[in-house]
């Protein structure tokens, strides 16, 4: 249908863009994993997983990982708890203004990340808007400390975040189901909240899957939030690779956790595939 | 005109096919917005009876079908079931079930977790839910196909698991929406066949929606033919064939001759062609069947008959019949089912008056 000479003009520019921005990189970080780092601060190219035994050994790597992973658990859940009603009401209940109410969901979306971060930090901050409120309101003695600089705060930014992320994938299957198996299961005798759990909800799963891994592989790899508003109890991994490629220089070390990272995130992946395919019936 | 009106209406209503009341729909109307679907439909339906409702898309068919269910809301009217208001219940109370237009079937459940799904909202005990479902596959012959998705089932199939998914819950009433009409010509045929002996066996009153009028002549009980909205005539597919009430029901179903007359004085004129009627002074419609025209092979007409002359202009091959169009001296044609070809040229016909059926003229209506 199309010439050999067409072909390989449409594929061969992004398959050049991806090699040698994305696997090119990705080799580098693998071998540099590898490698190790002197006294003398040089990197030396010597073969060994002891960037690895590393990783395992020294608790403070781990538990940063773990840390990440719970709070990306977190965002999850809640990006989930919110997407998921409003993608509901808006898919079932929106009618004439749902495509109004549809644009309003999606309009944080042009607003730069940093500006949404920095809008948390003047809002939980000692001196922020929250505080300044419940202190007016004498619901406060003190400014609340915890709001800020915690786990607490980096949770809430990276749902306000990518709650529109998991509410788009949801809101596209729910519009997917056939009306007509709604009114089938309501002339079969079943209440809504039974139509609900027995036909929706199994029918929107793959949203839910897409949703859940958008939320929780995005806020695993964030390292904004955590450096704005996590102070040292809200550090993430990211914040770690960062450090360990700027100031502390051991490109190696950030290297084999990056690595980790990656298999981890396409690992990921490749299981919310399989479990979305699993649970689609088009 | 007006008393050909009333006696064909009060006939359907009156008829002895008619029995006791299950389904009772007074005076629906029905508008999105400033459209109106539907305007006082009245119908009865009968414990048992197999009533098609026919009508062209976007007579209102589908519309009525779903007030019953319950899916939409009538604007005014009141539909009622054993003497109770169906109207004011959310569809999941009704006994009523449906089977939909393109099935709708549950596609991440099996054959037999849809089929079982009306039991287990109901929360019927495990063990009579598992012997109703079997019994249910088994009547529609889809048993070995239980553990099946239904995306890996035929439409036919599928059809069969719908109306099982629908039976199984032995409503008093079940609602049909053109289930076969995605089904190819010959399985239509067979499942025509078998979804009437169906009705007959389970002894449930099957509404049923088509714009196919040969299929509603094969199935129903009385057809209830929707114009535009409102309801054009209501009685058995024999009746309706054989006395239309209007001239459309006369074109809808079957093929008819409709023939223009000016009578006066007890006498019809149409063309050359006069005959008498029992009607007053004024213009009238009258429906002549094709196979009401005989042709005359040799000598004279039979006594009682009206006889005229045309000539062949066009044949039709039907299979055990054929149509053939003739052009009368009256200027006008008219479509006649003879049981050989017949030779071109010039033929004589006959029929006899009381073949010619008065009909009232169908009004325009948006």
């Amino acid at each position: 249908m199309f010439s050999r000479a067409y072909k390989l003009a449409v594929t061969v520019p992004p398959l050049a863009w991806v090699a040698l921005f994305l696997l090119t990189p990705y080799l580098l970080m693998f071998c540099y994993s590898f490698w190790s780092i002197s006294p003398a601060q040089t990197i030396v190219h010597s073969w060994n997983v002891q960037n690895y035994r590393e990783l395992v050994t020294v608790s403070v790597y781990w538990q940063t990982l773990l840390r990440s992973m719970w709070i990306a658990a977190r965002v999850t859940l809640f990006s989930l708890l919110l997407g998921y009603p409003l993608a509901y009401f808006l898919s079932f209940y929106g009618g004439s203004r749902k495509d109004l109410l549809y644009q309003l969901v999606i309009i944080p979306l042009w607003v730069s990340y940093l500006v949404r971060a920095y809008a948390w930090k003047t809002i939980l901050g000692s001196d922020g808007v929250l505080n300044t409120l419940l202190q007016y309101v004498h619901l406060a003695k003190h400014p609340l400390e915890f709001l800020l600089y915690s786990p607490f705060a980096v949770v809430l930014t990276l749902t306000h975040i990518y709650t529109p992320f998991t509410f788009l994938p949801i809101y596209a299957s729910l519009e997917h189901i056939p009306r007509n198996l709604v009114e089938a299961s309501h002339d079969l005798g079943a209440t809504p909240a039974q139509t609900f759990w027995k036909v929706i909800f199994p029918l929107s799963i793959p949203g839910v899957l897409a949703g859940a891994t958008f939320a929780f592989v995005l806020s695993l790899g964030d390292f904004l939030a955590p450096l704005l508003l996590g102070g040292p109890s809200g550090i993430m991994i990211s914040n770690v690779v960062v450090s360990l490629f700027g100031a502390a220089y051991n490109w190696p070390l950030g290297a084999a956790i990056s690595f980790c990272m990656l298999v981890l995130v396409v690992a990921l992946l490749f299981v919310s595939e399989r479990l979305e395919k699993k649970w689609s019936f088009s | 005109m007006s008393s050909i009106t009333t006696s064909a209406t009060a006939s359907a209503l009156d008829s002895p096919r008619d029995p006791a009341s299950l389904l009772s729909i007074r005076s629906i109307a029905k508008s999105f917005g400033s459209h109106t679907v539907l305007r006082n439909i009245s119908l009865e339906i009968g414990q048992a009876e197999f009533l098609t409702v026919l009508g062209e898309s976007g007579s209102g068919k589908t519309t009525l079908l779903r007030i019953v269910a319950g899916f939409e809301n009538a604007t005014s009217g009141e539909v009622w079931m054993h003497g109770q208001r169906l109207d004011r219940q959310p569809p999941y109370k009704r006994r009523v079930n449906t089977v939909f237009q393109n099935y709708a079937l549950f596609p991440h459940l099996t054959v037999e977790e849809n089929v079982a799904y009306g039991l287990r909202v109901a929360k019927h005990p495990a063990d009579e839910i598992r012997t109703r479902v079997h019994e249910a596959l088994a009547k529609v012959k889809m048993t070995a196909h239980a553990k099946k998705k239904p995306a890996k089932i035929s439409g036919g199939q599928q059809q069969r698991v719908a109306l099982a998914r629908a039976l199984v819950n032995r409503p008093q009433l079940l609602l049909l929406d053109e289930p076969l009409s995605a089904l190819d010509a010959n399985l239509r045929r067979q499942m025509q066949v078998e979804l009437k002996s169906l009705q007959r066996e389970v002894g449930i009153a099957f509404v049923f929606v088509t714009h196919d009028q040969e299929e509603a002549m094969v199935m129903s009980d009385r057809i209830a033919l929707l114009r535009s909205g409102e309801l054009e005539q209501v009685a058995s597919p024999r009746e309706i064939y054989s006395r239309p009430a209007t001239a459309y029901a006369a074109q809808f179903i079957g093929h008819t001759n409709l023939l223009k007359a000016l009578v006066r004085g007890g006498i019809a004129q149409c063309g050359s062609l006069s005959w008498p009627v029992d009607l007053p002074d004024g213009s009238a419609f009258f429906s002549l069947r094709p196979e009401s025209l005989r042709v005359i092979i040799a000598g004279s007409p039979s006594p009682g008959s009206l006889p005229l002359q045309g000539r062949v202009v066009h044949q039709a091959f039907h299979g055990a019949t054929q149509l053939a169009r003739v052009e009368c001296s009256g200027g006008f044609e008219l479509t006649l089912r003879t049981a050989r070809e017949l030779n071109d040229g010039i033929i004589a016909l006959e029929f006899s008056p009381p073949d010619a059926i008065p009909v009232r003229e169908s009004p325009e209506r948006l």
